[in-house]
């Protein structure tokens, strides 16, 4: 891991950078996206995927978004990578462990774990990071289950994310892994909600389009957690999902609910090879 | 296309069988199961020639009416000749000029329902009340736009000649 700005001088960018940027945190139309431009890296897809080219949320965003994610001094999502790495020796709970006592340097042990995930666990059920988190937490150090999006689960999410990051996104999806791949895939093209979109309707057949301010990417999973703008901080992708559904004008499900954790899979297959990017930055 | 194959496609279904009975029968209501507030209106091929009330419609309230975001929102996914609005969208087809390419009854069906023309379109149906999954809970049994803001969105379309 690279050596960060310190926490206070992050946050205090953090502020710096969002005052330069009066509601252009909600779009960034002033200057052709990357990928208007034609200057994009795309990854080939796998032979069943949909997709002709994966591409990156990162080039569908303005230089400045930009340029934010690509320095790890200005990058405000890196507050929360350090304190993942403070909390990561941190004993908590019953049993007195952290996560290093089991897991010892997480830039050895987690190194492409988040790259693979979510992944079916030994009791048959599909976790994400997240969840895995919460497991570890429960069962070995006896210590209660962490809130969704709540800033240490964040913070630990993206700090072992981030051990993945320039890896190719690579998830299973045989075997135990076989039904929640369809039940995600179900989701991702079921129409919703009063103006009838299915995920598809915006990030398939729309990318590279303008849906008024928005600028449409293919929603791909491989920067969260995210920093957005628009949220002022970090975020977990079932946060970004609930948006999602939101803008159908629909009833959403829950952070962390089977329908999420199951097109979370899904969706990391439809990305896979892309680059991890963790921690993203985001309009 | 993999959209309407799924089960989870009985909207679009749904549209389908309803042209056919509109062709075929009388006038229909939309969704005539749980939808009786909404006007009934026939489809005569790629147009709804008769207008849906007996106002006429007002083309600087329908100007309003694609503009709004809870409302039309028109402006998500097309080019509206509208000033102080910067941010267009470029989903669906430049609409300037679009009073010149169709007429008032197949602007109507493209407003009412244009998944009635094109079932794999992205285009919201605004005027239909029922087979929606899951709609959020305030907007439940009830169409984007009224009869009448549909017949203002119609004039302010078809006043658009160039
Ligand atoms: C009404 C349009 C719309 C629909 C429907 C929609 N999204 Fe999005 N989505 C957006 C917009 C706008 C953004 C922000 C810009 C972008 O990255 O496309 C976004 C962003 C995302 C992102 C973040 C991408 C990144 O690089 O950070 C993901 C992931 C995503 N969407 C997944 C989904 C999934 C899965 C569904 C279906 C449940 C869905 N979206 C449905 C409009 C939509
Ligand atoms: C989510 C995207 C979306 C929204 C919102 C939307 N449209 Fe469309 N519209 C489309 C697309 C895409 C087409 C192209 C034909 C098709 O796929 O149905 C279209 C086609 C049309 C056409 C036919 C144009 C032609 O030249 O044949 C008209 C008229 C129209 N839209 C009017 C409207 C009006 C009025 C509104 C708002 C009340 C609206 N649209 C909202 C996506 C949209």
């Amino acid at each position: 891991m690279k050596i960060k700005a310190s926490a206070l001088g992050a946050l205090a960018m953090a502020a710096v950078v969002t005052a330069a940027l009066p509601g252009a945190a909600q779009n960034d139309q002033g200057e052709k996206p990357s990928f208007l431009r034609n200057e994009y890296q795309a990854v080939k897809p796998e032979k069943a995927n949909p997709l002709t080219e994966l591409i990156s949320g990162y080039f569908f965003r303005s230089r400045e978004t930009q340029a934010l994610q690509d320095d790890d001094f200005l990058n405000p999502g890196f507050l929360w990578v350090e304190q993942g790495q403070d909390l990561w020796s941190k004993p908590e709970g019953e049993a007195g462990k952290s996560c290093a006592d089991c897991h010892q340097d997480a830039a050895a042990t987690m190194k492409g774990v988040g790259a693979s995930y979510p992944k079916v666990q030994p009791d048959g059920k599909l976790a994400n990071l997240e969840g895995r988190i919460n497991l570890c937490r429960t069962q070995y150090m006896k210590a209660p289950e962490l809130k969704y999006d709540s800033d240490p689960l964040l913070a630990l999410t993206a700090y072992v994310r981030h051990q993945s990051r320039g890896m190719p996104v690579k998830v299973a999806i045989d075997g135990t892994a076989a039904p929640y791949f369809e039940k995600g895939k179900e989701f991702y093209y079921t129409r919703r909600g009063q103006l009838d979109f299915s995920c598809a309707s915006c990030h398939e057949t729309n990318y590279g389009h303008y849906l008024r301010a928005d600028f449409l990417s293919q929603g791909q999973s491989n920067g969260f957690p995210t920093y957005r703008l628009k949220w002022q901080k970090l975020g977990s992708l079932h946060r970004r999902l609930e948006g999602c559904v939101q803008d159908t004008r629909g009833e959403t499900f829950k952070r962390g609910s089977e329908e999420f954790l199951a097109l979370e899979l899904y969706l990391a297959w439809r990305g896979q090879g892309l680059p991890v990017e963790t921690p993203s930055v985001r309009q | 296309m993999p959209w309407c194959q799924r089960p989870s496609h009985q909207p679009v279904r749904a549209a389908i069988a309803f042209l056919i009975a509109a062709v075929v029968g009388g006038p229909v209501a939309p969704g005539a199961a749980s939808a009786e507030d909404l006007v009934a209106f026939v489809v005569d091929g790629q147009s709804v020639p008769k207008p849906l009330t007996g106002t006429p419609g007002d083309p600087v309230a329908g100007a309003k009416a694609s503009v709004n975001r809870g409302g039309g929102n028109c402006l998500a996914c097309h080019v509206l000749p509208i000033a102080n609005q910067p941010f267009q969208g470029d989903v669906g087809p430049d609409l300037r000029g679009v009073g010149a390419r169709l007429n008032e009854g197949e602007l109507r069906l493209r407003v009412i329902n244009a998944k009635l023309v094109n079932p794999e379109s992205v285009m919201p149906a605004f005027y239909k009340a029922d087979g929606f999954l899951m709609p959020r809970k305030d907007l439940a049994g009830k169409p984007i736009l009224t009869a009448q803001e549909v017949e203002d969105v119609v004039a302010y379309l078809a006043s658009l000649k160039e």
